[in-house]
């Protein structure tokens, strides 16, 4: 996925689960007897995919909760893209 | 992901292989083992030989509980198992229970006894997952093994309802020496059928595994032809774009240092069994130690504090060549079951580890076995009531 665009609209794959857990302080990707726990930059992205928002308007949203983040558009494609490859999310 | 299946392919797991997980002493993968009736009688099953001994199950309002308390305590994967977990008829309560407070909720089962109406409902009742597991991938070995004909028609017929229900898919195969080498129409069945993971687990020697080691153990080349045959497959897949995810299991018996078993004693894992005895893996119940029982304290109390699953966590119980070796923090001295069967010590290194004084068995174990090479099937010791009552008395 060298080609991400920032119209596309990704979705969370209907394989995961994605879920706040409160003992891990964290949020957690659940799979088939499997977890993925997330760090804090992750959980920011996924916990903004909702089906129906695109791209540019994901990397919009976090740069209004992270106005001092610099190059956050190049790490969220990369991150998704990522992800993309973990089939975590569709494009 | 399990790495080495779960008790329905006998096999101990570890959770998230692959994930980023680190070992928290928090039992987040809670195993249920609702019952230990089965239609099937799988001479490779995990449950204890003496089975038909335990007369009691936990009722639905306990095994409620009993998942409360796993949940406040972090809690988040649940597995329903067995036995055949369907036999409950109190599943689909027990499915909306889990999943409503929070859990990823796996079944676990053979799929005899699963019918259309049930996968629906389930998925309704909030199931998230169903795993499948099959003997092998055509009917006469699967009946051969399951000492059912009908079973695996059945399996297949639901594999494909669970995949029509928007289910992800795990299938199970438990492989060993009489389906091994049918390596490549397991995993064509698994393309056909569309599974998103396929377990190619290589049956490991616990319960009635152990006892039926000698006709069901590969021999390397075999083995070897199987490895190379799934590498052959994940490049294959991988150029088609399919995202179906082949993992397979060595049986360690043919491994120079042991596994982690369970990713560390009272790491991770939580089993309550059909009477509500608590166990840090499945098969523990062997072990010459006192397990707690969820009837008579809480799953905090299991945890944290019973002897049971204190027993053997950090390093202090080891012995040598454990005690002193550089790798006993990646491995834990493996597995305290196969330690306690093969060397009647479970505080001895695993066996399977080339440092262990016991290792020979191991090595003679790999050579013997290899030297059966006609398949008499009537010299499998099934998994069933009445082979289990004979181990009940003998004990």
């Amino acid at each position: 996925m060298a080609n991400t665009t920032m119209a596309q609209i990704p979705k969370i794959n209907p394989l995961y689960r994605l879920q706040w857990e409160p003992a891990q302080n964290g949020h957690v990707l659940l799979y088939p007897e499997g977890m993925v726990q997330l760090n804090g930059p992750a959980s920011e992205i996924l916990t903004r995919i909702d089906g129906q928002t695109d791209v540019a308007q994901i990397i919009a949203s976090l740069q209004q909760t992270f106005p001092e983040a610099e190059g956050l558009a190049d790490d969220v494609i990369s991150f998704l893209e990522d992800a993309h490859e973990q089939n975590w999310i569709t494009l | 992901m399990s790495k080495t299946g779960l008790p329905c392919s006998a096999q101990p797991v570890t959770l998230g292989a692959g994930a980023d997980i680190k070992p928290t002493s928090r039992p987040l993968w809670l195993l249920a083992e609702l019952t230990y009736k089965c239609p099937l009688q799988c001479p490779y099953c995990s449950n204890p030989l003496d089975f038909a001994g335990v007369d009691t199950e936990l009722t639905t309002e306990e095994w409620i509980t009993v998942f409360k308390q796993g949940r406040e305590m972090g809690a988040v994967q649940l597995g329903f198992s067995g036995g055949e977990p369907l036999v409950r008829k109190d599943l689909e309560e027990l499915i909306a229970a889990a999943r409503d407070m929070g859990y990823y909720t796996n079944l676990i089962t053979s799929g005899v006894g699963l019918s259309e109406k049930k996968v629906k409902n389930f998925r309704s009742a909030g199931l998230d997952h169903i795993q499948v597991s099959f003997q092998a991938s055509d009917e006469s070995v699967n009946a051969m093994l399951s000492g059912s004909e009908k079973a695996f028609k059945q399996k297949l017929k639901m594999a494909r309802e669970v995949k029509a229900q928007g289910y992800p898919m795990v299938l199970n195969f438990v492989t060993h020496r009489h389906n091994i080498d049918q390596i490549d129409k397991i995993i064509e069945l698994c393309v056909e059928l569309d599974a998103d993971f396929v377990e190619l687990a290589t049956c490991q020697y616990y319960g009635w595994g152990f006892e039926n080691r000698e006709w069901l153990m590969p021999s390397i080349e075999q083995l070897r032809h199987a490895e190379a045959r799934t590498q052959a497959w994940r490049e294959k897949l991988a150029e088609a774009g399919s995202k179906m995810k082949l993992i397979f299991v060595t049986p360690d018996y043919y491994e120079e240092r042991p596994k982690a078993c369970m990713s560390g004693w009272g790491e991770v894992f939580l089993t309550v069994t059909p009477d509500g005895t608590a166990l840090p893996c499945h098969s523990a119940r062997m072990l010459p130690i006192e397990f707690p029982n969820v009837r008579e304290t809480t799953l905090e109390h299991i945890w944290y504090a019973s002897n049971g699953f204190n027993h053997y966590r950090g390093f202090d119980w080891m012995e040598e060549p454990c005690r002193s070796c550089s790798e006993k923090e990646k491995d834990f001295g493996g597995c305290r079951c196969q330690a306690f069967m093969i060397t009647g010590n479970a505080n001895a290194a695993d066996p399977v580890c080339s440092k262990s004084a016991d290792h020979h068995k191991i090595l003679a174990s790999r050579k013997t076995n290899a030297q059966f090479k006609t398949e008499n099937e009537a010299e499998f010791v099934y998994r069933n009531h009445k082979n289990s009552s004979v181990f009940f008395k003998q004990r």
